[in-house]
């Protein structure tokens, strides 16, 4: 590992040659024939019914952010199953590697696998999925019929089609990194990590970065500036507010994450010495600037979730939502501390005693508005007529789940008790707990919450509850043995283990593992029967939940245009207060309604990004500099593009809403 | 029911009966103060989880939608005096927990030197510290003892209720030193120094290992602590003392080649200032010490020299091991020699373990006149003033 003689480069090929196919791992042969054999028949499918027109002009190309926004959440669905894929291979070898065993996993292939399970679940699962309802629920509720710059909304999308595209590559050409998923240097530096797995990490960030920068800026300025006339600020809905948060946090701190990999891809690319360990480098000035991005990053995730937390326990609760000044102001409070607490992940690196006591309990004090929420939620619920549908479940199994992984987080910014608990199968039980019992189940509730207003029918109720308990059952078997083994001193990342006391922990956390994947599996399998039975599960209201925001308005799916005419907002709960002053839909006046054009740009701009990455990794520099001029023509392309919006005729508009006219008076 | 209740939860109590909690039970002092620590902080916030999670099931199961006989009341969405209430609760518990962790923090700093042994037993005054320099290699440990002049790897042993100082570094990537029955972990890392003191309270033997993944022979990179009664750990260092063996500058570099399953390994006697030079990641001949560096850059640096002369400071380039470097072969000044470090080397020739200077070119830096700089070319072995360790 250390003795690297320079890389050999072929004119040509760069570092690539047929040695870089990994033919000789069966595991990853039988994927890729897997891969292949599949794409063939979707690709023979799309084909065959004459999809390809149909997908490129009304999807590809859409700057429609409802359709943009299920683009993102299929992205999230398909990189699930690549992701839990590499979970229950990790969770396989850790249960049978013990007593001399090696397990099935050499140290080359699983070193890859848990560190593209964490980049790939955090940057491709739970991005997208966040990214995505926001996306389609934020300009609905402030009443707007498109985010504020439609073509980088779909720009930015295709940007994190392409980092995923670039890590998917990596599991065929090459390899991918082996450094954990924050790739701390200088075991990522080119000393010790020569070969392109890191490459490959920095690349797919970088390319998926700009996407998420710039889908935040996006984000932003539609709710700054594109609210209903009478939504002042607080007047937003819960959801709206987590979302601007969301998005200031992405905006504030993604630059962070792309400077620091530039720095990293410096050292590698240029011999420059940032992070390496001599010549005046600092190995932990990254690690303090990736965490200034990280910490961050998961409150990125975790507010938008607490939004669609807040939605779903006022809608089936029957309530307005208790507190909403403090959940405003507990969101706003969390949103500035999270930038105050980045030390907690690395206590153990020899700070000072009061440089730790600072960081930890600023990190304490993000408990308190944190808790304030849950009493929130727990305030509407009192006093309330809850329906226990689908959404609500997922509500009441996250408060239940969350607080035990809120006290674990609280007790690891604990400096003394990290010393013992840092890196231990504790803080793999922690943070799953917060980001499975939090996120994931709040993007549960969300889906289910919202999928009957993107496609005008419910999920099937029986196979939601079946894939809800193997959900929460299945993450508590599998979490709980982990704080169990921390306790034990077990750490993390290991792929064999001595002691044979701790094998049985490891094989119930297998059990939980496939209790989640029939979880997974029940949850695709409902789709598919819901799709099936659309039509008795149809919701011809727009409003299935008795909702109380402005996307229950409108209809399901609602027009291209949203809303015919901008709704004028009196209250928090909008829809909630226009069905109860008696509001009447508008039958007439309509006009015709200026819309933004549709852009094969983005796909195309994404695509030699990726061929950019792909040439980078491989140090195909011709490729690199055709790419990258290739970018900037495509770019300046683009700008002499007139053709970027249109108007949707008052006769369609009339159209439209006379059907709709039609359906809500059940003449159907 | 209940029987049946109790029988079923019978393997889950055989189960973990089974198991140790070393974190919750270790045999160190340290490690016991930190596993206290934890069940406190933990009954703290139970006092506010316990009534959330009861409140959750409580009020979903009162107000749902099919008990009629539950108040309803859509529109009562603020109190002032229960938000209050839920902003003082919290704040009142992480008050409590951040004075604990202010004090815990500053009493359990691994940098601090201790105060007591046990609970109610303070360090005796005539204690007197035992060093242990710690060095993480790829993937195996080494420990050395300098206060004995011994090292050994993948085996450390202390003396029961003796403190004890770790120093810690590591020869290439991030480590974290731990043992969890003796106290909480400290990264290791390259050019630079972490500490830890910690005490052992029970003779035994323990579980060490990294807790920071580090390449492919992490999972590996496991080594014993042993806690010996005081003659115990006396027999053990004269039986190390007698079994011979060396472990100079070459050997160490040797040594720190990567490799996984290391058997233990001991050597009688140490190059003195081998662990200071694995600090400056200076070890290889013809490299100048971080801290030389530092001294000189301290004054101002070496100027217009100073830019080609980066060779010896090159440590994990991929011209580390000798490969030239494209261009020109650089050329640089070929070392500097701290005082301590001359007075180490005098201190052992004078026992005769040194020859003389393989090469007595004048010596550079700051200050000094500019005629003395001794171009010399790479990749020619190059010693300069330095003093060569070997016989």
């Amino acid at each position: 590992m250390i003795d690297t003689s320079t890389v050999a480069t072929h004119p040509l090929f760069g570092r690539l040659t047929l040695e870089s196919f990994p033919y000789h791992e069966p595991i990853v042969v039988a994927t890729f024939v897997a891969v292949v054999l599949g794409g063939i028949a979707l690709v023979a499918a799309l084909s065959y019914f004459r999809l390809w027109g149909y997908l490129w002009k009304e999807w590809f190309t859409t700057v429609d952010h409802k359709r943009i926004g299920i683009m993102y959440m299929v992205l999230g669905l398909i990189m699930l199953l690549r992701g839990f894929a590499d979970a229950i291979m990790m969770r396989l070898q850790q249960a049978i590697a013990f007593g001399g065993s090696e397990g099935y996993l050499n140290a080359h292939h699983y070193d890859q696998i848990f560190t593209a399970h964490g980049v790939i679940m955090i940057f491709f699962v739970a991005m997208p999925f966040v990214t995505g309802l926001m996306n389609y629920v934020v300009p609905l509720q402030i009443g707007a019929r498109d985010v504020s710059f439609p073509f980088l909304n779909n720009f930015s999308f295709w940007m994190t089609v392409g980092g995923a595209v670039l890590i998917m590559v990596s599991l065929f050409v090459g390899e991918f990194a082996r450094t954990g998923w924050l790739a701390y240097p200088p075991l990522s530096n080119i000393a010790y990590s020569p070969e392109t797995g890191v490459d490959y990490y920095i690349w797919a960030l970088q390319i998926a970065g700009v996407g998420t920068t710039l889908s935040g800026i996006n984000l932003i300025c539609t709710i700054v500036k594109m609210r209903a006339p009478g939504m002042t600020m607080m007047k937003m809905p819960v959801f709206t507010w987590t979302s601007l948060c969301t998005n200031v946090l992405i905006v504030a701190s993604f630059p962070i994450l792309t400077a620091t990999l530039v720095l990293l891809s410096l050292d590698r690319y240029v011999g420059t010495n940032f992070f390496t360990n001599d010549l005046g480098g600092s190995p932990m000035m990254y690690v303090n600037l990736i965490w200034i991005w990280g910490h961050p990053e998961v409150y990125i995730l975790i507010l938008p979730v607490f939004g669609i937390f807040s939605e779903v326990t006022s809608t089936f609760s029957g309530k307005k939502l208790f507190g909403y000044t403090s959940m405003v102001y507990a969101t706003v409070v969390i949103t500035i501390l999270s930038y105050l607490v980045w030390l907690h992940h690395f206590f153990t690196m020899g700070s000072g005693a009061s440089v730790n006591s600072f960081f930890g309990i600023t990190t304490m004090i993000i408990s308190i508005p944190t808790g304030a929420k849950i009493f929130n939620w727990l305030f509407t619920m009192y006093r309330g007529r809850i329906r226990f549908e689908l959404p609500m479940m997922w509500t009441v199994a996250f408060m239940l789940t969350f607080v035990v992984g809120g006290m674990t987080g609280v007790l690891l910014a604990v400096p003394p008790a990290d010393f013992v608990l840092h890196n231990s199968l504790f803080l793999i039980a922690h943070f799953h707990n917060v980001i499975i019992g939090g996120v994931l189940f709040g993007l549960f509730a969300g889906i289910y919450y919202w999928w009957p207003k993107a496609f005008g029918f419910r999920l099937d109720p029986f196979w939601g509850k079946v894939s809800f308990w193997c959900w929460v059952v299945g993450f508590w078997v599998a979490f709980m043995p982990l704080y169990v083994l921390g306790l034990m001193g077990v750490t993390r990342r290991l792929r064999v283990f001595e002691d044979p006391s701790l094998q049985i922990w490891f094989q119930i956390a297998a059990v939980g593992a496939v209790l989640i994947a029939a979880g997974i599996g029940a949850f695709l399998l409902q789709i598919a029967v819901s799709v099936w039975k659309r039509r008795e599960l149809v919701d011809r209201t727009g409003d299935p939940w008795d909702g109380r925001t402005l996307e229950w308005a409108t209809s399901s799916p609602p027009p291209d245009y949203n809303f015919a005419f901008t709704p004028m907002i009196h209250d928090n709960d909008a829809w909630w207060d226009m069905k109860k002053r008696g509001y009447k839909r508008p039958l007439g006046g309509y006009k015709a309604i200026h819309m933004p054009s549709n852009s094969g740009t983005g796909v195309i701009l994404a695509g030699i990004s990726v061929v950019l990455g792909f040439a980078l990794v491989w140090y195909i520099w011709w490729l690199a500099a055709v790419s990258f001029v290739a970018l900037l023509a495509a770019a300046i392309h683009h700008t002499f593009n007139y053709h970027r919006d249109f108007h949707i005729p008052a006769d369609v508009v009339v159209r439209t809403e006379n059907e709709r006219t039609r359906l809500l008076s059940g003449q159907v | 029911m209940t029987r049946f209740r109790a029988l079923a939860l019978l393997p889950l109590m055989a189960v973990l009966s089974g198991c140790n909690l070393v974190v919750m039970s270790p045999s160190g002092d340290v490690a016991s103060q930190q596993a206290n620590l934890i069940t406190i902080s933990t009954l703290l916030m139970l006092l506010i989880i316990i009534p959330v999670m009861v409140l959750t099931v409580l009020f979903a199961w009162r107000y749902r939608q099919s008990n009629s006989t539950a108040d309803y009341d859509p529109d009562w969405d603020h109190s002032t005096q229960l938000e209050l209430v839920i902003w003082a609760a919290p704040l009142l518990i992480i008050i409590c927990l951040g004075a604990l962790t202010w004090m815990a923090t500053h009493l359990l700093d691994p940098y601090r030197p201790l105060d007591r042994i046990a609970a109610g037993r303070p360090v005796p005054a005539d204690a007197k510290m035992l060093d242990v320099n710690v060095v993480a290699l790829d993937w195996k440990w080494l420990f050395i003892y300098p206060e004995y002049g011994i090292a050994t790897v993948n085996e450390v042993a202390a003396p029961v209720d003796r403190p004890i100082r770790f120093n810690i570094t590591s020869s290439t990537v991030m480590n974290s030193f731990y043992i969890p029955a003796l106290a909480g972990q400290i990264y290791a890392m390259a050019g630079m120094e972490t500490k830890l003191h910690a005490v052992i309270n029970e003779p035994g033997s323990y579980k060490g290992f990294s807790a920071n993944y580090s390449g492919a022979g992490f999972s590996h990179m496991r080594f014993t602590f042993h806690g010996l009664a005081a003659d115990g750990f006396d027999k053990w260092v004269a039986d190390i003392k007698a079994g011979g063996g060396k472990l100079d500058r070459d050997g160490y570099l040797q040594l720190e080649r990567p490799s996984e399953n290391e058997p233990v390994r001991r050597y009688g006697a140490v190059d003195s200032g081998l662990f200071k030079a694995i600090v400056g990641m200076c070890v290889e001949p013809g490299k100048m010490c971080m801290h030389d560096m530092m001294a000189i850059d301290a004054k101002g640096g070496l100027g217009l020299a100073g830019i080609d002369n980066v060779m010896p400071l090159m440590h994990d380039k991929l011209s580390r091991r000798g490969t030239a470097v494209l261009g020109p072969a650089p050329v640089f000044v070929a070392g500097i020699c701290s005082t301590e470090e001359l007075t180490g080397r005098a201190v052992e020739s004078s026992l005769g373990v040194l020859n003389a200077p393989a090469d007595e070119s004048p010596i550079s830096g700051a200050g000094l006149p500019r005629s003395s700089i001794t171009p010399i070319s790479a990749p020619a072995p190059v010693f300069g003033p330095r003093l060569t360790a070997n016989p």
